[in-house]
């Protein structure tokens, strides 16, 4: 008996290469494209022009003021709360926020104490964020508390 | 008798878990990718606080400053200096009064350099008042630690 090579019915198979093609194109663009996202956020300033404020001001409602002071690399080497001397302890300048607002005015929102940031001219950005994040208020653990919602600055120091 | 086998042309691979392996990947990077990140500058590093929170509406009327750490500042794509960035800022308050509102309803965001000097920061604030903008925030990172 004789038995043929039967020539079995070609399946139409869809072709993998040009699809794996586009696959891989898509992936090299998100693999390239990816960016951690980093979650940001504001602290926000209200500060208008310093002659209309002053105007405004009320003279018993004086704000605190904070002296940043830096070296010539523009590292924090000290700085004073209302001449109180802080060293370089930003536990220490919340801490003494915390007694200074308690004791005064416990009020928040825009009828709160308010806080001059006086810094030196060359002083890192980051050490003027800290201060404020050590004056704005404290995290008690997944809570929030505010001490001082209203910040300023002081004129510039050439 | 001869019954001859038939081989395959090729030894072809089982490509079905490669495939499922890299779509789950794109769907991956799909659903991270985040194309809001427009408001970013290469030349910036935030500082980080651990008070701030991501807003939960965005700002409005938002005039993006930032400011790297040489004290230069990029405003919609074009550098400026503190004597310069009044230009620039006029054209902003420009698009914002065409919209009917007033300069005072603009929010100044300053992503500054965490190692830039805190007086040019102060600059641009200052040069932004001189401007009658008077509400600011100074955008940091969130630090989750």
């Amino acid at each position: 008996m004789k038995i043929r090579n039967r020539e079995e019915g070609h399946k139409a198979e869809l072709s993998m290469t040009s699809m794996i093609d586009i696959v891989f194109l898509l992936l090299v663009f998100f693999v390239m494209t990816f960016k951690i996202v980093e979650l940001e956020g504001d602290f926000s300033v209200r500060m208008p022009l310093a002659g209309r404020e002053a105007v405004s001001m009320d003279p018993t409602d004086l704000p605190l003021k904070l002296r940043l002071r830096a070296n010539q690399e523009g590292r924090l080497t000290s700085m004073s709360l209302n001449e109180i001397d802080l060293g370089t302890d930003f536990d220490q300048l919340r801490a003494n926020v915390v007694s200074l607002i308690g004791s005064t005015s416990p009020m928040e929102g825009e009828d709160g104490p308010e806080i001059e940031i006086d810094t030196d001219y060359n002083l890192r950005y980051e050490y003027v964020i800290r201060s404020i994040t050590a004056v704005s208020g404290y995290k008690d653990g997944n809570e929030i508390v505010k001490l001082i919602e209203k910040i300023k600055f002081a004129k510039p120091r050439r | 008798m001869r019954v001859k086998a038939k081989k395959p042309d090729l030894a072809e691979g089982d490509l079905t878990p490669m495939i499922d392996m890299t779509f789950q990947l794109i769907a991956f990077f799909m659903v991270l990718i985040n194309f809001a990140q427009t408001e970013s500058n290469d030349r910036v590093k935030l500082p980080s606080s651990q008070l701030v929170k991501p807003p939960e509406a965005p700002l409005e009327f938002p005039i993006i400053l930032h400011v790297a750490q040489d004290g230069e500042i990029i405003l919609g794509g074009d550098n400026f200096t503190p004597e310069t960035l009044r230009v620039g800022l006029r054209r902003e308050i420009t698009v914002i009064k065409a919209e009917n509102k007033s300069v005072k309803d603009a929010n100044v965001v300053i992503r500054a350099h965490k190692d830039t000097a805190s007086g040019d920061v102060q600059e641009v604030i200052r040069v932004c008042q001189e401007q009658q903008l008077e509400n600011f925030a100074l955008r940091v990172k969130e630090d989750r630690s």
